[in-house]
Order: structure tokens, then sequence, then C-alpha cells
């Protein structure tokens, strides 16, 4: 009985001294009185990012790139005078995590702002968190279009094409360049892949004769390109993360298989998919097996020096952020960055949180891009198209006219929004 | 037909690495009667120092035999330092310090060798043989991958039947008592087991490394699959580690082509389950106790 | 250790059993002699303790004490079926799973009141759990291992077969709970997920305990122990291992439900295998068998990760050894906890208690004056 009792005692004792030890994780916070995360010299943003874990590879390199972005800007003075702090938590994409430091970013820590929260499956789980706590959530790093939402989700905007325009405007320009050919799919099996699909399906119809899904864990996908061959596509669309554009890159070089190549801009940063290539090359270049394969391009090419906005971000990489190898995933962590600075600053000298959705609604923003945002009231979607480039030589080349479009029925015509240059809108000194 | 052929040569092929795996997990449970959920962590580790030194010295044998001296080395260190510890105890203490050593060999790996994928480069060509008008999904490297396993797995063979160390580590295995009474080093004998099985994934890892890249995370699939075929095949069966791995390979590339990519982990569950219903110790099991 | 066997003792028999006890101090208090009345008692006294911690708790840290509570859920099953029952099981996390996509589904899809979908959804991942239960009640060891693994890894497989039914790869989103209009206009809703992840903790904490005294409980000692003496004794193994099973099912399914009650979601990638192992981990690391193993396993789970990504972020490093060292740090005191002390933290701190003990009940002479 002494043994059941003194159980019992430690027991609720054990019990105390948990509590103490989960009150002791008590938090600090911090901010003005007006909105939290926001003094006269300094604001605080927050974001969630796979740093480890299945999906950490390329995308681990966007927050670190922006946080270099951002120090750059401090470093001339910050925006209106207030230097950008940018917190960044690991989530390892699974979406508990995501939950659990979204919710520490915004009642510990008290953010004045969520930038950048990356995934869809992940961040999904907090929109609705973050929208009634009225926290701005800016420019989610996925293309899913339910970000596009002014009503439904209004503190919520997304920044990158969604994946339907990204299939539309690629479709449109394989129907006019390729008529006749049949068409192959290779897609994620996700928002992702059935967002780019849906887009090419509007444009082609029936030129897709086969279209094959793959789940990120499964990394044989010999059975899905056997079978896409065997449909006789001539044209292969891949809407794949860069490890999968490298994967079909190599089942089809096993398979003897060569289609003409179309990439979402998603997988086919040259530098990242060319790395993965790389031991396969034997002599060649690493991205011969993506040349001349078409991609649809929102931001300038890593690669072309000449433009302002590369040599910007290529000299801030050197200076802040130079263990990372300096490609698609480190400009668009910088170009986002931008963008956030550059709403920032356009939301006045003492904002509120609502201050600055208002900034990001009224739109007009121009910088790195290629192509107008899809900024309205009602329209929260980001890069409303994108502008048909190749590869050539390893490098990102566009051609033609950057082209608009909405993610549902509407038709795709050209923009004719001029790219912007550094220190056009003074956000950043070049 | 053609497509039959190139998934069960696919299957043929992914089968051969997921033996090698299974392998690992036999020899290490034959020995010690440990899972080894770090596994997948050590042949990642073994997989990234051949990366290194293939970049490096620019021969990829080179990176090839050291990988695999490589692996011999972690798997008698993990042995000697850690496992031996727990090896008297719980046996689910075991477990969690392998779980707790693949957590740190993945970071580890993450510290040094960052957590970008890269690249592996194959022994030989990956491009597949082309008979007549078909160009088959099976290439010099596909031939390579089966007959290194294959030939692994006989070395393994002849050096337990046939060898006195061999006979020395079966015994140790059996009878630690009575070995130990005949003047066998059983401590030994189990790092050296430990040792063996280590290289047998480290095998694993140069194989499937083109194909999955090499990064922290990427081989927790192929640790997983390997598992499974080897509890398939029966703990306690090289042999079983083998066709397991077969039937396994054979199986999840005949589901993937016939019903598609999704089914893929749901098929391998039905699989197992299905033989382990008939077979609850596995395909190639000793001889059961008598039960009441 | 509650795994030791007890002998059957009686009020009157402890009377006289105890020494003459001249100098020692009376216990001011002493619990029930009866196992129900004594865990009902235990219960109070935790649910008292919890509501006023959820009281004074900002609701980040509210949040802390859900996740604690729907963890030690999951982890007293758990430990019930693997340390009581002797059955290892890597399947758990899938278990959780379904408790919560049925929670998500019979809140989100149907309307039905959260207590009752809590319910129902324990009752479904019993279901389940009878289901894996009698095939896992032919494996033993590593083959059971493997079997639930395989689980752990194919059911997530189902969500994305059934995009309709189960959102697919971004799961389901469940609107979070309100508090009934009693308890006030601005309770937090951080407190009320505390209470209701807090309540389905205690509602298995005293079955559980009792649970571990019963009849039951003895079966599945007996089992564990030596199955062929069990089936001697007219135990039907196969049935008492379904049983635990079943047990430590439902209480994962609460869990589950818990947990989408906590974070609002189901989603597949927040049920990988990853989870099943942390279960796992978690109930090794806290002390086998035990419910107190199960808190202190709980509490691991929860603050571990935090406690080594604060300490990771003290120092400022390179970036790959920044987002890598948290794990780092979580697996290297992995490994020295259960190497230091092999039946975990409760282990250790009853091996302390009993020592300090046996040192003052060596020197009762110089004690009692003399």
């Amino acid at each position: 009985m002494m043994k059941t009792r003194s159980r019992a005692m430690l027991g609720v004792a054990s019990c105390l001294t948990a509590a103490a030890l989960v009150a002791s994780g008590c938090g600090s916070g911090g901010g003005s009185s007006t909105s939290p995360g926001i003094t006269k010299t300094s604001v605080l943003i927050g974001s969630h990012q796979p740093l480890t874990g299945p999906a950490a590879p390329g995308y681990s390199e966007i927050a670190p790139a922006a946080k270099a972005f951002f120090q750059y800007v401090n470093a001339q003075g910050g925006v209106n005078g207030r230097k950008i702090n940018l917190i960044y938590k690991d989530d390892g994409y699974n979406p508990t995590n995501t939950v659990t430091v979204v919710k520490q970013l915004v009642l510990q820590n008290k953010v004045f702002a969520i930038w950048g929260g990356l995934g869809t499956p992940t961040h999904t789980k907090v929109v609705d968190f973050l929208n009634s706590e009225k926290v701005p959530d800016l420019f989610v790093s996925s293309g899913c279009p339910c970000w596009d939402d002014g009503t439904k989700h209004p503190y919520t905007f997304g920044w990158q094409p969604n994946y339907t325009i990204e299939g539309k405007i690629l479709g449109q320009y394989i129907k006019n360049n390729f008529a006749g050919k049949k068409v192959g799919v290779f897609y994620q099996d996700d928002d992702f892949g059935q967002g780019g699909l849906a887009g090419l399906k509007q444009q082609l119809g029936s030129q897709i004769v086969v279209a094959k899904p793959y789940q990120p864990t499964v990394t044989n996908v010999a059975p899905q390109i056997t079978a896409i061959q065997k449909a006789g596509a001539q044209v292969l669309v891949d809407f794949t993360i860069p490890a999968f554009t490298a994967l079909e890159r190599l089942t089809s070089f096993k398979l003897g298989y060569k289609p003409q190549l179309a990439v979402s801009n998603v997988g086919i940063d040259p530098t990242t998919v060319g790395g993965l290539l790389k031991a396969f090359s034997k002599g060649k270049a690493n991205t011969a097996l993506i040349e001349g394969a078409i991609t649809d391009a929102y931001l300038p090419s890593p690669t072309d020096t000449s433009n302002s906005w590369i040599q910007l971000f290529k000299k801030i990489h050197d200076q802040y952020d130079a263990k990372a190898p300096f490609d698609g995933n480190v400009e668009y962590g910088m170009a986002s960055a931008y963008t956030f600075a550059q709403a920032l600053k356009n939301a006045g000298k003492n904002p509120s949180r609502q201050d600055l959705v208002d900034a990001v609604e009224k739109g007009g923003f121009t910088g790195p891009g290629l192509v107008p945002f899809r900024y309205t009231k009602t329209q929260h979607g980001g890069f409303g198209g994108g502008q048909i480039a190749t590869i050539k030589n390893g490098q990102i080349v566009t051609q033609g006219q950057p082209m608009v479009t909405d993610p549902g029925g509407g038709a795709i015509t050209v923009s004719n929004m001029k790219q912007a240059q550094v220190g056009d809108n003074g956000v950043v000194k070049p | 037909m053609t497509r039959f052929i190139d998934l069960t040569l696919n299957g043929i092929s992914n089968g051969a690495i997921y033996a090698a795996v299974a392998l690992a997990f036999v020899l290490i449970w034959r020995a010690t009667r440990v899972v080894n959920f770090a596994a997948g962590g050590m042949l990642m580790i073994t997989t990234f120092v051949a990366s290194s030194v293939i970049s490096s010295s620019g021969s990829y044998w080179l990176g090839f035999f050291v990988a695999l001296a490589a692996g011999l080395l972690l798997g008698a260190v993990v042995e000697r330092l850690l496992i031996r510890r727990v090896e008297g105890g719980p046996p689910l203490n075991a477990v969690i310090v392998t779980i707790g050593l693949l957590i740190l060999f993945e970071a580890i790996a993450g510290m040094i060798w960052s957590n970008t994928p890269r690249s592996f480069p194959p022994a030989f060509s990956i491009k597949g043989y082309t008979v007549g008008s078909h160009t088959y999904l099976f290439g010099p490297f596909d031939v390579f991958t089966v007959l290194a396993v294959v030939g692994m797995a006989t070395a393994l063979l002849v050096l337990f039947r046939l060898t006195d160390l061999g006979l020395m580590m079966r015994a140790s295995a059996f009878e630690p008592v009575v070995a130990r009474l005949q003047g066998v080093r059983v401590g030994n004998m189990l790092t050296l087991g430990w040792a063996l099985a280590s290289m047998a994934g480290s095998l694993a890892g140069l194989l499937i490394g083109p194909q999955v890249f090499v990064g922290p995370n990427n081989f927790d699939p192929v640790a997983i699959f390997g598992f499974t075929a080897a509890v398939l095949g029966g703990l306690d069966s090289p042999l079983g580690a083998l066709v397991g791995g077969l039937i396994l390979g054979l199986s999840l590339s005949y589901v993937s082509g016939y019903a598609g990519a999704s089914l893929v982990t749901l098929a391998a569950l039905a699989i197992l389950v299905a033989v382990l219903m008939v077979r609850p110790s596995g395909l190639f099991t000793s001889a059961r106790a008598r039960r009441i | 250790m509650s795994t030791r066997m007890q002998t059957p003792t009686q009020p009157a028999a402890t009377e006289l059993a105890r020494p003459p006890e001249a100098g020692r101090k009376r216990r001011a208090v002493r619990l029930p002699e009866q196992t129900l009345a004594r865990n009902v008692l235990i219960t109070a006294v935790l649910a008292l303790i919890l509501f006023a911690l959820s009281e004074n708790f900002d609701p980040f840290t509210n949040l802390r004490l859900a996740t604690v509570a729907y963890y030690f859920t999951a982890l007293a099953g758990l430990t019930v079926l693997t340390g009581l029952n002797g059955q290892i099981s890597l399947g758990h996390g899938a278990l959780m799973a379904v408790g919560a996509y049925s929670t998500a589904i019979l809140v989100g899809r149907s309307g039905l009141p959260l207590a009752a979908a809590l319910a129902a959804s324990a009752a479904i991942t019993a279901l389940v759990g009878v289901a894996v239960g009698a095939a896992a009640s032919r494996l033993r060891g590593p083959y059971l291992a493997g079997a639930t693994l395989a689980f752990a890894i194919g059911l997530p497989g189902l969500a994305d077969k059934y995009p309709s039914a189960f959102g697919g790869e971004n799961g389901l989103t469940v609107s979070p709970p309100t508090p009934p209009t009693s308890l006030g206009a601005n309770f937090p809703l951080e407190r009320w997920q505390a209470w209701i992840s807090c309540a389905c903790a205690l509602i298995v904490f005293l079955v559980l305990a009792n649970l571990l005294r019963s009849g039951v409980g003895r079966s599945f000692r007996a089992v564990r122990d030596d199955e062929v003496a069990a089936q001697l004794a007219g135990l039907n193994v196969a049935r008492v291992q379904v049983l635990a099973f079943v047990v430590s099912s439902a209480c994962a399914g609460l869990a589950g439900g818990a947990l989408v009650v906590t974070t609002q979601l189901a989603a597949p990638g927040a049920f990988q295998l990853s989870l099943s192992l942390a279960l796992l981990t978690g109930i090794v690391l806290g002390g086998l068998g035990s419910l107190t193993g199960a808190l202190w396993g709980a509490l691991a789970l929860v603050y571990l990760p935090q406690w080594s990504d604060d300490i990771a972020h003290d120092f400022s490093l390179s970036t790959n050894v920044q987002s890598n060292l948290p794990l780092a740090l979580y697996g290297i005191v992995l490994i020295v906890v259960i190497v230091a002390a092999p039946q975990g933290i409760q282990g250790a701190l009853h091996g302390i208690v009993r020592r300090s003990r046996a040192r003052l009940r060596k020197n009762p002479a110089t004690q009692e004056g003399a």
C-alpha cells in the first residue's frame, strides 16, 4: 500500500513539476500599442519555412536570401526609417508544426505581419487563424489559387503566378507552336500539378493524350514515363519540382525518349536542376538534358548579368548570403522581399496592419517582375502571368511578349508593363 | 508486352537495392537482435563520403571502395560505442537509440554537406539497351546493380558457410555462451557483424544514389522498403532478404505501372500483411517453437 | 514501477504488517485504499490543477498545454500496449490519423457536437484497432514492428487516393471550437482548446489507471511475461492482445481528435512515420509501462524540440549548422537519456526516490531519540 500511495504522490508531484515546466515556456511580447510588432525604428515580421526535411532542398534558401535583402535595405536606412527584422521558423513541411510556429510567431513573438509562408498543405492550415487574428499574411510562397480570395481571406496575398495561370500560358504557346502534336503531362499529384494540368487542359483540350501524376515520396518515376512514351507524346509538359524534373529527364534519357520539353517555372531553375544532373553529363554541360526546354518566366534569369536587378541581387548575395548558390531560389527570396519592402513603404509613415493590407490592395507595384501583379480589393493573386522563355546554353532566355491572364476562363493578353529599374521606386538604392 | 518486360526489369533492378538494404537489417538482427533504424542514415553518410571523394579525386572507383570501407568502419564504431551499451537491456531501448542516431546522422549530414541534394554518378551508363525499335528500361548500370548485390550476397554466403570466421560469427549469434566457452571472442564477432551489415548498406547507397540524389533525407524511403523486404523474407534469413527484396521490387513496380503511383505504399502494406498472416515470421523462417 | 507484481493485500493485513512506528511522523493525508476511489480523487486533483494553470497561462502556453495533453492521451494508450502487454507498435501515428480525420469529418461535414464526435472518433479508431490487433496478434517482435510500420506508411496514402473524401495532400480544415456562451463572450479560444484536450487526457488517465490495477491489466501483464503460462492459466492470448490493441487505439483516436481541436487540421503531412516514431520515443523516454512516464514523454515531445531550437538560436552560426542543430541536439538527448537511464525518466526518478528512502531508513536508530 505504501508503494501505491507513494506512487500516487509521485504522480501528483510530477504533475506539479510538469506544470512548472510548461509555465516556464511563457514567452515575452513586444511592439507598440497600435499594432504589435512595429516601433518607430523597427518592424518585426515572421515566416514559416521548411529548413529541414524532405522539402528543404532549394526552398531552404529562400528565407535566408530574403533576410539578406532586408539587411541590405536596413543598412541603407530601412523603410521609412524602420529596420525590417525577419524571423523565420522551421516547420519541416509538417502542417502541425506550421500551426505551432505560426501561432508562436503571432501570439508570442507578436510579429507585425507574416511574409512568404511556404507551401500549400502547410499554409492552408494557418490562413483562417491569420485572418481571424487580422495579421497581414503577405506573399505566400506557393502558387495555389487558394490565396486569391480577397473576400474570404482579406489579409492573405499570393505572390508567384498561380499554377493554373502558368498552365494556361504554357498551353497557349504549345497550341500555337506545336499544333497537332500529341502532348503528355507529368505532374505532381497535388494543388501544384493539378492546378497546372487544369490550365493546360483549358488551352490544349484533347491535344493532351496522357497525363501521369507522381508522389514526391516515390522517386521511381519509370512507370509513368514509360506510359507517357507509349502514348506517343511528342511534347512533354512537366509540372514538377526540380528533383522530379531531373528524375524525369534521367528516365527519358534511359529510355531514349526525346520529346519537346516544357517545364513549370517551379521546376526549371537551371542551377538547381543542372546540379542534380551533373553526375550524368560526362563532360557535357550539366544542363544538356534540359537544353531547349520551354518555360514561363516572371523574373529575369539569374544568369542575366546585364539586368540591373540581377546585379543588385548578386551584390547583396555576395555580401550577406555568400554560402548559398546564386540561383532561382535566392532570386525568388530577394524579389519577394523587395515587394514586401515596397508594400511597407507605400503603407505610410506610421502604418497599422490594416494600412499594410490596403497598400497591397492598391497595387501598382513594379519591380524585378516581368509581368504586373493582380492585386485589387478582391484579387489577391500575385503575378498575373509570365513570359515564355527557352533554355539556351543552360540559361533562361525570354522571348516574345509577357502575357497576363486569370485563373479562370479569361483570355490571355499581352502585357505592356515595362520592367522597372532598380532605384525606380525609392525602396532600395543600387 | 514490352511494358510488362520494362516493369519487370525495373522491378528487378530496384529489388536488388532493397535486397542489399534488407541484408543489412538481417545481418544486424542475426548478430545482436536489434532492428537498426539508423541503417538509412548510415548508408546516407557513406554515400556522402563517396560523393566527396569522387568530387575531389575525380575517380568513381576510389569513391566506391572508400564508401564500402567507411561502411565497415561506421558499423564497427556504432556497435562498439553505442549499441554495446544497450545490448543487454530492454529491446526497445536499442530501437530508440538507433532512432536517435538516425536523427543525429541526418542532422550532421545537413551540417557538413548542406540540405541541398547532390548528383551522384552511376558506375556505368544508365542508358537502356536497345533491342530492335524499343529501348528497354534496363541498361549497363542496372546489370551492374544486380551483379554487385548478388556478388556481395555470395561473398557473404561463402564467408558464413565456408570459413571459420563465419562459423564463429554464427555461433556467437546463435549461442553466445557456448561460443565463449569455445574461445570465440563474441564481442568482436558482433562488431564484425555490424561492420559487414553496414558495408552491405553502403553498397545499396552507392547503387541507389544516382536515382534518388544524395541528401540527408533522401535515403529514408529505401531504408523503409529495405526493412519491409527484410521482414517479408524473414529477419533471420539472408536468403529471405534477397527474395523479399526481389518480391517487393517487382510488386511495387507492377502496382505503380498498372494501378498508379499513389497506391505504392498501400501495396507494400498489403503485401507485407498478406505474407505475415500466412508466415508470421517471414517467408524463410527457422523451425518454430511448439505452441500449445 | 507499476510493472512489478503486486502482492494482494487487504486493509487489515496492512495494518498488522506495518512495523511499529514509535518515532515516525504520521502522514496527515491518507489516500483511499479502493482503486476507483483513489483514482477518481487523483483525477479530480489533477483537474483542479490543470484548471488553475489554464486560467493563468497566456494563449500560446495554453496551446502548449493542449498539445501536451493530447500527446499524453496517445502515449498513455501506447505505453499500456507496449509496456504492459509487450506489443510494439510503430503504427500509432496512423491510428491518431484515423481519429483526427473522423473528428474532422464528423464535425465539419455532419455538424455533430464536439463531445459526440470525439467519442465517436475514439470508437471508430477502436474498431480499426480490432482489425489491426487481430492481424498483430499473430506477430511478434520485429515482425509486428514491420507490419505496424507498413500500416503507418500505407494509411496516409488513402488521403491521396480519395481526395474528395479526405482532402488529398491539403487535408481537411476544421473551424475552431467555439466556447459555450455560458463561459462569457470573451473566453479565450486557446483556453477552451486546452480544456477539451485536458478533459480527454483526464478521462484516459482515469480509465487506464483503473485498468492497470484491474484483472484486465493483470491479464495484459501475464501475456507479456509468459504467453505459454498465461494460456495454461486459461487466458485467451489472442483475445487479450486484441483487447490491448483496442484500448490503445481508442486512446490514439481520442488523441487524434484532440489534435484536430487544437490545430484545426487533419492532413497527411501531420501523420508521417516520424509521428509514430516520436510516440514510441516518448513512451520509452518517459518510462515504459507507467502513466507518469507517459506524462514525461508528452512533455519531452513538446519541449525537447523547443529547447533544442532555442539553444541553437543562441549561437549565431552558418545556415547549414543553424537549421540542423536542433535536430542534432534532439538526437543526442535521446541517445544520452536512454543510455544513462534505461528505465526512462520515471524509472530514474523512482530510483532516486527509492535510494534516498533507503538511505533514510538505514539510520533509524540515530534518529529515534535513543
